[in-house]
């Protein structure tokens, strides 16, 4: 539970709340697609906060929760096989596969290793000459331009005893998805503030349009997610469908061009399979054919493997905005951080495993939301 | 894991071609590719993801958006030890050599 004076100006998130509840005429919803906002949210409980019928729900913004159960399999595979020195960020080791996740193989003598930066597996090969080194490239918009960077380096320096297993995602392709499905009902998006760092928010004006859905690129921090949340609903109360950039103090309109540029330069725009919601087309990245030597599915070969979700699990519909964790008859008890059924639980900063980690399964969300807006009319 | 980390630039340096720089985070200083941001100086700040720099940010942000994701627990890549020159990663028992 939070109270307002916890926030680094409690004043100023009671003025937005009661700023959204004076403009506020009806229910709306709207959803995040960003892993970070995801955690801030519930972590600080500003959904709670939030004046009744301003609902918002948890999009596909975690890249670890939505890399295809296949993709895992695959860099299980790889990883397990001798001479391999299997590279991946921290956040991928503990998500299971068909069969075991990466600490697994680890424990059984497989040379898995987490690294900081893609730039270590240069480092890696370098010294690792009889060995070939596989980095597990995963991620949006903001980690493209490092993966990028460890292939154009490699390609530069002539490191050729390195690749990379690619599981790219985009954000506005995700997005698009959501506003086309016949269930819809998100009217309002939260922007992703560190994939436009990167990626700008020129990309997310035509389909502002075309759906006629306001898209606000918003920071992770409380208030950022409360103002990005207001310039939604007023955009919403007010008819209008722009995009607006709560985040100004980072980012701007074009995003960052010499990062554009490189990740044009090394990937190529792909269909991509995202756990949980299926194929979408054009939404992820591939490597260029110049780089095809530094693909690791072409150089090991791995076969394409088939897998199914538990049918009980409804990650699918939690991320399209469709449910809640609440929702599910297995959050909490089947279902669990230790052991997740689908997208959603697998990551820190996927919806489920955020609120299992801040105790909302304990209680009923009606129960817990009674105190807390009595609270946000207090403060 | 799309949040950048901010840190102070103390240095920076050119190696094999790539602009550097050595980024303090907190109590920590580590190595970061300055090749989007090509106009940083040493004692400026930028968000670093996964060691590469993205944005510059002014240090009255860079203070706060480190404390928020101090209190949120998304500084953990932090943890993950520098890989050294010779491929040998601190964390790593099983060695390289």
């Amino acid at each position: 539970m939070k109270y307002l004076d916890e926030y680094r100006d409690g004043k100023i998130a009671a003025r937005l709340v009661d700023e959204i509840r004076r403009i506020q005429t009806r229910p709306w919803v709207i959803m995040e697609v960003c892993g970070g906002q995801t955690h801030s949210i519930v972590k600080n409980g500003i959904d709670y906060l939030l004046p009744q019928g301003i609902e918002l729900v948890h999009g596909p913004g975690c890249p670890v929760c939505v890399t295809p159960v296949e993709m895992i399999d695959k860099a299980h595979s790889i990883a397990r096989r001798s001479g391999v020195i299997f590279c991946s960020f921290g956040d991928m080791l503990r998500v299971p596969g068909s069969d075991g996740d990466l600490f697994t193989i680890k424990s059984e003598g497989g040379d898995v290793r987490i690294v900081y930066s893609p730039l270590d597996c240069l480092k890696i090969a370098r010294a690792n000459l009889d060995k070939q080194v596989v980095f597990f490239a995963i991620g949006f918009e903001t980690t493209a331009p490092a993966n990028a960077m460890l292939v154009a380096r490699a390609k530069q320096e002539g490191v050729r005893n390195v690749s990379v297993l690619v599981s790219h995602v985009l954000v506005p392709p995700s997005i698009a998805a959501i506003l086309q499905s016949p269930q819809n009902r998100v009217q309002g998006f939260l922007g992703p503030g560190h994939v436009c760092a990167i990626m700008g928010y020129r990309e997310y004006e035509p389909m502002s349009a075309r759906f006629k859905v306001p898209i606000v690129i918003t920071g992770f921090e409380p208030l950022d997610i409360l103002q990005g949340t207001l310039m939604t609903v007023r955009q919403l109360e007010e008819g209008r469908a722009e995009v607006e950039n709560e985040y100004s103090r980072i980012l701007n309109r074009e995003g960052n061009r010499p990062a554009q540029k490189l990740v044009a330069s090394v990937f190529e725009i792909a269909d991509r399979k995202w756990r949980g919601v299926g194929s979408i087309p054009k939404s992820g990245y591939k490597l260029r054919w110049e780089y095809r030597e530094y693909d690791a599915e072409k150089i090991f070969d791995v076969k394409e493997i088939d897998t199914r979700e538990p049918d009980i699990c409804i990650s699918g519909r939690i991320l399209r905005g469709i449910k809640k964790p609440h929702d599910c008859p297995a959050f909490g008890t089947l279902c669990t951080p230790q052991h997740p059924l689908g997208a959603t639980m697998v990551s820190a900063e996927g919806a489920c495993a955020a609120y299992y980690a801040y105790g909302r399964h304990l209680k009923l969300e009606k129960e817990e939301r009674e105190p807390l807006v009595s609270l946000g009319g207090a403060a | 894991m799309c949040l950048a980390i901010p840190g102070k630039v103390l240095e920076t340096f050119a190696k094999n071609g790539m602009q550097m720089g050595r980024v303090q985070f907190g109590g920590v200083v580590r190595e970061a590719c300055l090749e989007y941001v090509p106009e940083t100086k040493a004692g400026e700040y930028v968000l670093v993801h996964v060691g590469f720099a993205i944005s510059r940010v002014d240090e009255e942000e860079a203070r706060r958006t480190y404390q928020v994701l101090m209190d949120l627990r998304q500084l953990t890549e932090l943890d993950v030890p520098e890989v050294e020159e010779t491929g040998r990663n601190p964390g790593d028992t099983r060695g390289s050599a």
